[in-house]
Parts: structure tokens; C-alpha cells; sequence
């Protein structure tokens, strides 16, 4: 009888964390089939959406990809890696002024910074797309437009995630530095920014991502240019070629490895810390 | 070095000003950005809306505040406003719930695993949403072990009642598309419902627990409105986006789930009618902005931004 | 070690004033209220020199702009000959402990102390920081980061990188506010230790009495951005010339009397009856309304009736209202005939056992520990509310 209360009193303590845990496998089975498919042999059927029998050939030979997906792959990646610089650039100068200067104007940049994240990428697309449209761009979308709107919507969590780090940074470091015979520019380049990289290649990463992903904005403002989403949205009314989740496998994967190998040097150090 | 002897005699005292042109040129690239490609493109589309609709890409427009293309735009298209905005706040409501239990786990039942969670939290966001979505639609699959399951507890009668599904299907449903908008945005409602309620004390909980509140009492009287702030945040991150995606709804749903959105990105792509895509993406941003000042206030949050 | 203080402001150790900080007419005003008005102050060199005061009396924003963090409104700072005012941070002379040590967190230790003079292009700064280390005693730990260090441990890191610069004048502001009581005794004396050994002129900043009282060979006592009084700590503890002064160094019986006036070397006070007499050097008002001011262990007692030791002026008809046992002193609070409570610390010597509630009892001072005060002043000025 008081293992049956211990039992309840355990699952009263565990159920919570467990629902949890049930949450969070859910939002990875849709992965996990990524990952399935990618090595499924589909070739003798034509029902794409099953798993027929493992192959390698997917992984092995992506010159048989289908066609046009290594061009969307190779104009996303351009699009994404130039979209992460120009942002991350743009993006961490404007989070030092919202958060270092003092200046008129300020929380009205605050309000429009905040809102491209709150606006539907529909509503933000055929904005975008009217304006091309209506300046005469409208026979010339592609690569620069694509990367323009990637751009605008990647900026706002550039900015968002290094004032972030900026304003929890104690100015009374850089007082410091100063203190310590450091130029101004000293005092930035061996103080300022090494304590703010972490916000920075963060944001950067986010950019790379959010950028790769889009489709909704890119697929108003593309033309006729195919990044890797529109492909895979494309191939939806065909049949999906199996090689595109490899592609989503190859992506998850290099992600994770990212993230795992920054965690683990985050944890090193701070193991370092407590020896 | 700096010794005495090479210290300069003093100069102004306005010399350090902290309120200089220095802040204006940092922000200058990056504000000029948003205004060129954020808002003044709303002033195109709201031109684009006010088009003469017998205009083509061809002929040009030309703006005749054609106001008759809000009406038009809004009877042509209300049962398609009306499917986003029902298939979103459904979606919201269920994100709600299952990242309220999720956040609630990492917060306050995770302990050393916090940060591995957080990080599966966004973990999803690494490989493509399309491609995610279709994953859906292999596993909601008619042939699939889902549906087998879905129609023994009687799952999918159930949903024919309310009108979410139809015959013994899931795939290419509303349930489908709703299901899809959960999964999609799921993170976006767990991340500000965590912040705020990682910002809560545990030892309110405990004194309210000592106040002779039950678990449950304790939770509504307390951890629920503390956590206000995250579930206002979070709904209006989830409401928003979902109300004008379209992907869900192509990929998942049938040609009875249309969203408004769907029907922009047409307009705009294959028919060439930017008067009236133009009237309904005005006419959904107003929607939206009018839900979300009305949450706000009943909700009464007002300092989100 | 010696911690008996200076016991005069104008003897530096080393003679030439040659490197003395001089404050003039130093002000700053901020758009709603001004924190520090009209500052004059010498600092000799060599001395080790507190600026003492409750927060917001402008201490801390001397100190940086001394600095170099804050720019005075008006008024100028110099170093010795040469006008430092506006002179940028890292071009001073100077060097600051932070409140929170503001070690770079990125860095290690010896990084962190190594930082200014590779600031300064100063080639190999080894063999200097590991002698800094040392005498901060922290050689073991030259290669953890702040992080891993204890609170005492990263005060003496930031101590060890300013002093590294051998800087004219360190600054110190509240270098000891974030530890606790026990490790901060121990830091008072090694900070004064430190201080003895290098040389250097100290500018320490607190709100804590008995740090400066310890460690400082000078002290000034701010309130409401102006200097009330300098001097040695033995000077100010046992000669407050403002309420202020009695009230934030330690505690003072301050009782209202009338001024009779000068006679020979001392000054009446005619208080509640009796008249009471204080040296004329310690009198800080001759006509008029004042408050005669006497610190609590000056005061004697004993039951009505009873001899008291070595008596004064004697106040007689109070009772005992509180007693509160402490170890080395039992404080009384007696109430007077006109109902004023006073304090009174007594030393237990064990010659009489603690005078319990109710007691009636008179009390005594000997006149040369009185001190006499101007009644323009508000008594309860300095007090530290809780």
C-alpha cells in the first residue's frame, strides 16, 4: 500500500516531464521519416509517400538526383550565405546603436524592427512584390530580390538576438578596459567584441537557416529563379524525388553537429571552470 | 605610455558627448533596409489595392482608388478569411496547450536536461518545414497505421461530427492542415511561454502551496497569470504566421481547405489580378492587426513590444 | 603591521608634493540634480585617503571622474602639475578597482593582468605579472578564468591589475562591498598592507565607517555632494564638527542646551538644568542654541546613590529602559528627566554586574570628551535608516 502511494507520488512528480518529453518526440517523427525516406528504394512503385525498401543509392550516387535540385540547392545556399553576411552585418551595427546610443527616433526603430516578426510572410511578400512590381523590377525577379526580402526578414532577428547579448554585457568592462590604457578601438576589439561573438555567429546561424527554409516570401518574389524549398514544393505535385530528403537528412545532421560541438566547447569550459 | 608629462591640457567639457551622430550611422544601413523593403513596401501594396482592376502587367495599372476591390475582394474571398482565421486560432489553441505542458516540463521538471530540451525545442527548425510537412503527409497516409488507429478509437468519426474530416480519411483534411499548423508553430508558442515562466519563483508556487492552495488552485492563482506575459507572446507568434501560411494547407488539405493566403499567392503568381491580391493581403493585415489589438487588451498585456 | 593612522593630513611619507591629486572647485551636474558641488580637495601623495558617505553623496561620481569616466561640469582635477580634467581614461595615470571587479570574463587571469601594460606596448610582461601574482598570492591560479574564482580571490585579481600599472594614484571603489564580513576584515588589512608595501596613493571609496576608519590614513566625509569634514580618523571619531559627522561615524548623544558663552579655554552649555562645559576647540558654536554632543562609551553610570568612576559633569534622575548585552560592552538606553534617551556603551570589566530595567541612575562624562554643535543642524543627520 505505501509502494502504491510511492508509485502515485512518482508519477505525480514525473507525469508533467513525461507529457513533455511525449510533446517533444512528436515534433521529431516527421524528422525521423526524413531521415527514413531517404533511404527508401521507390523506384518500383510509384506511391512515394511509402516505404518500399532500404537503399544507399539516394546517399550514393547524387548524380542521379533528380534534375534541378542541385541547382536549387547550390542558388539557396548562395542566397542564404549572402543574405546571413549582408544581416549580420547590417543587423549587429544597428543592435549597437539601439543599445549603446542615445538618439531621437529610437523606439520608432524599436517598433519596426519588431515588426517584420510579427507580420504574416504573406501579407510582407506581395508587399514586396507590388513594390518590385510597381518600380519596374517586375520582369527582373530573381537572385537580387530573392536575397533583398531575405535580407529584410533575417535583419530583425539579427538585431533582436545581438541587443540581446549587447545589453546583458556589463559596460563597466569596457570602463575598465579604458581604465587600463585601452583606445577606444582597443577597448572594441578586445573587449566589446569577443564578449559579443557568441550573440553574433548565433544570429548568424539563424540567418543561414531562416534563410535556406523560406518559402513563402522567396516563392511571390522569385521569378523565375527555384531555390530548394520552391523545388521541394514544386516536386510536391509530381511526386517527391527521395534524394531531396537526403538533403534534409545531410542539413539536420551538419545542423546538430553545429550546435552539439558548440554546446560541448560551451561545457568544457565551463567543466574548466569548476576544477 | 601615459604619464604626466604627456598629458594634454584639458579641453571643453563637451568633449565625451554620449548623444552623437555615431548611433545614427550604425543604424542608418540596417533602418534604411527595413524602410526601403519592409515598409514602404506597404504603401505599394496598398496602391496595388486601390489598382484599377482592368488593368494587366501588360497594360500597366493605374491608380484609381478603386475602393470597390475591398468589397469585392472580401465577398469573393470570405470563406477562405474565414477558414484561416478558424484554422489558425484552433491550431493556436492546441499549441497552446501541448507547448504549456512542454514549457512547463523544461522549466520547472527538467533540471540538468533544461538545456538539451531547449535545444530540441528548435532542433525541428534544422532540416526544411516543407519538408517536415510532407512528412505528414506519409504518416496521415490512408494506407498508414495512423488512420488504423484513428478510426478504432473512432477518432475520425468523431472528427466528421465536428466537421474536420471527412469519411475515414485524415490526409487531405482540415484536421490535416490544423494538425500541420500545430506542428509548424509549435516552437514558436514553447520559446516565449518558457522565457516567462522560467522568470517565475518557485517559491511563490511553494507559498502558495503553504496558503493551502492545491497543486491546482496553485497553478491557476499563481504560474498561470505570472505566465501571462509568455502565453500572450506566444499565441500572437503563433496566430499570426499561421493565419497567413498556405503551405499547410497545399500540402495537407484539399481544394475545401483553401486559406486565404493560397488564394494571394494565385492572385499574385497565376492570375495577374494584383488589384484584388492586393485588396485581400490589406484586408487580412487589418483582420489580424483588429484580432490582435482585441486579444491584447482582454488578455491585458500591453507592454509586449 | 601598523595600522595606527596618520595623525596628520599635510605629511606625506615622501616629501615633494610634486605628485599630490588636486580637486578644484569640482562639480557635476546631472539635468536633475547636481552630484557633487564645488569639490576642493588635496590628496598627498602616498596617502592612503577615504571618501566616506552614504550612497548618493556624490563619492562614487568624484572618483570617476578622477577616473576619467564621468566629465565635471566645471572644475578641474590635476596631478601634480599637469591638468588631467578632461584627459582620456587611458591616458591617466590612474587606474581603478571596480566595484565588481569588472574582470574581463573572456580572459584569464594572467591575461587579465597582464592587460594594461600590453595596452601600453610593453613587450614581455611576463616575469611583471607573475611578481604581481605573487604579492596578491594568487601564483597558483594565474591560468583560471574569473569565473572560477572565489569573491575574494577576484578582488585581489583586479586589485593586482591596476597595480601592475604602477599607476600615481589608485582608485578603489567599494572594492570590498561584495564580500562578506569576515573576508572583508581580512581584505582591510591586506589592502593597507599592500598599500604600505607599494607606496602608492590610495583613493578608496565606501559607505562602510570602520573600513575607512582602518584602513584610511585620511578620511572625508561626503553627504549630499559637498565634503562635511577631513581629517584623521581619530580626529573625526573624537571632534565631529556637524551632526552628520557625529551621526555616520559611529553613534553620538546629541542633547539641546543653550550657550552661555566662552570662560578661559571653555564654553558653557547650560543643559536641562546643569551646566555643562566643553573645550573651546571642540566647540563648534559660541552663542545661542546647541547640541552637546557625547559619544556613548564617553558616557558613565551607575545606580543613583552610587559613586560613579571618575566623574565629570553628572546628570542625575534618569532610569533604565533597555539593556542590551553585547560581550565586550553592555549598552544601556536611559531615559532622562526631560525624556530624551540616551545611549551609553559600558565596557564589562565584571566590576558591577548589567543595571537592570528600571534602574534609576545618574550619568556622567568627563568635559574633555564633549563636543558642542551648531542647533541649525538637524540631530538626526547621518543616521542611517533601517
Amino acid at each position: 500500500m505505501s509502494t502504491v502511494r510511492t508509485a502515485r507520488r512518482w508519477l505525480g512528480d514525473h507525469l508533467v516531464l513525461g507529457l513533455g518529453i511525449l510533446v517533444l518526440v512528436y515534433t521529431f517523427v516527421p524528422i525521423a521519416v526524413v531521415v527514413l525516406m531517404s533511404f527508401n528504394d521507390s523506384s518500383k512503385s510509384r506511391n512515394v509517400y511509402k516505404f518500399q525498401k532500404f537503399t544507399l543509392d539516394h546517399w550514393l550516387h547524387p548524380g542521379g538526383w533528380a534534375d534541378g535540385m542541385g541547382d536549387s540547392v547550390i542558388l539557396s545556399l548562395e542566397i542564404a550565405a549572402a543574405a546571413t553576411l549582408v544581416a549580420t552585418v547590417l543587423g549587429t551595427l544597428a543592435a549597437f546603436a539601439l543599445v549603446r546610443h542615445r538618439f531621437a527616433g529610437r523606439s520608432a526603430a524599436n517598433v519596426i524592427i519588431f515588426l517584420p516578426m510579427a507580420s504574416p510572410e504573406i501579407v510582407m511578400g506581395s508587399s514586396l512584390l507590388s513594390l518590385f512590381v510597381a518600380s519596374g523590377f517586375g520582369g527582373q525577379l530573381g537572385f537580387w530580390t530573392i536575397l533583398i526580402a531575405h535580407v529584410m526578414f533575417c535583419l530583425s532577428f539579427v538585431i533582436v538576438t545581438v541587443k540581446a547579448r549587447l545589453s546583458g554585457l556589463n559596460d563597466n568592462l569596457e570602463q575598465a578596459a579604458m581604465d587600463l590604457y585601452a583606445t577606444e578601438a582597443q577597448t572594441f576589439w578586445r573587449v566589446t567584441l569577443p564578449l559579443v561573438l557568441p550573440g553574433i555567429v548565433g544570429a548568424a546561424l539563424l540567418s543561414f537557416s531562416l534563410s535556406f527554409d523560406d518559402f513563402i516570401i522567396t516563392n511571390l518574389n522569385a521569378g523565375q529563379s527555384v531555390t530548394f524549398p520552391m523545388f521541394v514544393y514544386g516536386a510536391n505535385q509530381r511526386g517527391v524525388p527521395m534524394e531531396v530528403n537526403v538533403i534534409g537528412t545531410a542539413m539536420f545532421v551538419i545542423s546538430i553537429l553545429v550546435v552539439l560541438g558548440n554546446e560541448l566547447n560551451r561545457r568544457r569550459q565551463e567543466k574548466a571552470l569548476t576544477l | 605610455m601615459a604619464t604626466v608629462d604627456d598629458v594634454a591640457t584639458g579641453g571643453p567639457p563637451e568633449h565625451r558627448p554620449r548623444r552623437n551622430l555615431t548611433g545614427y550611422w550604425l543604424i542608418l544601413p540596417g533602418a534604411l533596409w527595413l524602410l526601403l523593403f519592409f515598409v514602404i513596401p506597404f504603401y505599394s501594396l496598398l496602391a496595388a489595392s486601390l489598382f484599377d482592376p482592368d488593368g494587366s502587367v501588360l497594360t500597366g495599372y493605374d491608380v484609381t482608388f478603386h475602393v470597390q476591390n475591398f468589397g469585392n475582394a472580401f465577398w469573393d474571398y470570405k470563406e477562405q478569411i474565414g477558414r484561416s482565421l478558424l484554422y489558425a486560432a484552433l491550431a493556436t489553441a492546441t499549441c497552446l496547450v501541448l507547448g504549456y505542458v512542454l514549457a512547463y516540463a523544461i522549466a520547472f521538471k527538467a533540471g540538468r536536461w533544461k538545456n538539451l530540451m531547449l535545444v530540441l525545442v528548435i532542433a525541428p527548425f534544422f532540416t526544411s518545414f516543407l519538408l517536415r510537412t510532407l512528412s505528414w503527409k506519409l504518416i496521415l497516409a490512408d494506407d498508414g497505421w495512423v488512420v488504423d488507429v484513428a478510426q478504432a478509437i473512432h477518432l475520425t468519426d468523431a472528427l466528421q461530427l465536428v466537421n474536420l474530416a471527412d469519411g475515414d480519411r485524415l490526409l487531405a483534411t482540415p484536421f490535416a492542415v490544423i494538425a500541420g499548423l500545430t506542428y509548424n508553430f509549435l516552437p514558436f508558442m514553447v520559446l516565449p511561454l518558457y522565457a516567462s515562466l522560467e522568470k517565475v519563483d518557485v517559491r511563490l508556487i511553494e507559498a502558495a502551496g503553504d496558503l493551502y492552495a492545491s497543486p491546482a488552485r496553485g497553478f491557476l492563482k499563481v504560474t498561470l497569470p505570472l505566465s501571462m506575459p509568455g502565453v500572450v507572446a506566444g499565441t500572437l507568434l503563433t496566430f499570426i504566421p499561421a493565419t497567413g501560411d498556405y503551405v499547410n494547407d497545399q500540402l495537407l488539405g484539399n481544394t475545401n481547405t483553401r486559406m486565404v493566403g493560397a488564394s494571394i499567392q494565385s492572385l499574385f503568381t497565376k492570375e495577374n489580378d494584383y488589384a484584388t491580391a492586393g485588396a485581400l493581403s490589406v484586408i487580412l493585415m487589418v483582420i489580424i492587426v483588429a484580432a490582435v489589438m482585441v486579444y491584447v487588451r482582454k488578455a491585458g498585456t500591453e507592454e509586449l513590444v | 603591521m601598523s595600522n595606527a593612522p596618520e595623525s596628520t593630513v599635510s605629511a606625506p611619507p615622501r616629501a615633494e608634493a610634486a605628485h599630490d591629486l588636486r580637486l578644484q572647485g569640482l562639480t557635476k551636474e546631472y539635468a536633475t540634480f547636481t552630484a557633487v558641488k564645488a569639490l576642493d580637495l588635496v590628496v598627498p601623495q602616498g596617502q592612503f585617503f577615504a571618501l566616506l558617505g552614504p550612497s548618493g553623496c556624490g563619492k562614487t561620481t568624484t572618483l570617476r571622474m578622477v577616473a576619467g569616466l564621468e566629465t565635471p561640469t566645471s572644475g578641474s582635477i590635476h596631478l601634480g602639475d599637469s591638468d588631467i580634467t578632461y584627459e582620456k581614461p587611458y591616458k591617466r595615470p590612474v587606474n581603478t578597482v571596480f566595484q565588481n571587479y569588472a574582470l574581463f570574463p573572456h580572459l584569464d587571469i594572467a591575461k587579465n593582468v597582464a592587460f594594461g601594460l600590453e595596452r601600453r606596448g610593453v613587450k614581455n610582461t611576463k616575469q611583471q605579472v607573475a611578481e604581481m601574482l605573487e604579492l596578491v598570492e594568487l601564483t597558483s591560479q594565474a591560468h583560471k578564468k574569473p569565473a572560477q574564482m572565489s569573491g575574494g580571490q577576484q578582488q585581489r585579481v583586479a586589485l593586482a591589475r591596476a597595480l601592475i600599472n604602477q599607476p600615481e594614484v589608485l582608485l578603489l571603489d567599494e572594492p570590498l562591498g561584495a564580500l562578506d564580513l569576515k573576508l572583508r576584515r581580512g581584505m582591510q588589512l591586506e589592502l593597507k598592507r599592500i598599500q604600505t608595501e607599494v607606496g602608492l596613493t590610495f583613493v578608496h571609496v565606501t559607505h562602510d565607517q570602520e573600513e575607512a576608519m582602518t584602513m584610511a590614513d585620511t578620511i572625508a566625509v561626503m553627504n549630499g555632494g559637498v565634503i562635511e569634514q577631513m581629517g584623521a580618523p581619530t580626529e573625526l571619531y573624537e571632534n565631529p564638527r556637524t551632526t552628520f559627522v557625529a551621526n555616520f561615524l559611529g553613534q553620538s548623544n546629541l542633547i539641546a542646551g543653550d550657550i552661555e558663552g566662552r570662560d578661559g579655554d571653555q564654553v558653557k552649555v547650560r543643559v536641562q538644568g546643569a551646566v555643562a562645559s566643553v573645550p573651546a576647540d571642540r566647540a563648534h558654536a559660541e552663542s545661542g542654541q546647541g547640541w552637546l554632543g557625547i559619544r556613548p562609551e564617553k558616557v558613565l553610570i551607575a545606580e543613583t546613590g552610587h559613586p560613579i568612576d571618575a566623574p565629570g559633569d553628572v546628570i542625575t534622575g534618569g532610569f533604565v529602559t533597555d539593556v542590551s548585552f553585547v560581550g565586550v560592552s553592555t549598552q544601556y538606553q536611559v531615559r532622562m528627566p526631560w525624556g530624551q534617551e540616551l545611549m551609553v556603551f559600558e565596557q564589562n570589566t565584571g566590576a558591577r554586574g548589567m543595571l537592570p530595567v528600571g534602574t534609576k541612575v545618574d550619568v556622567s562624562w568627563r568635559p574633555e570628551f564633549a563636543f558642542l554643535l551648531d542647533a541649525s543642524q538637524d540631530a538626526m543627520a547621518g543616521i542611517e535608516g533601517d
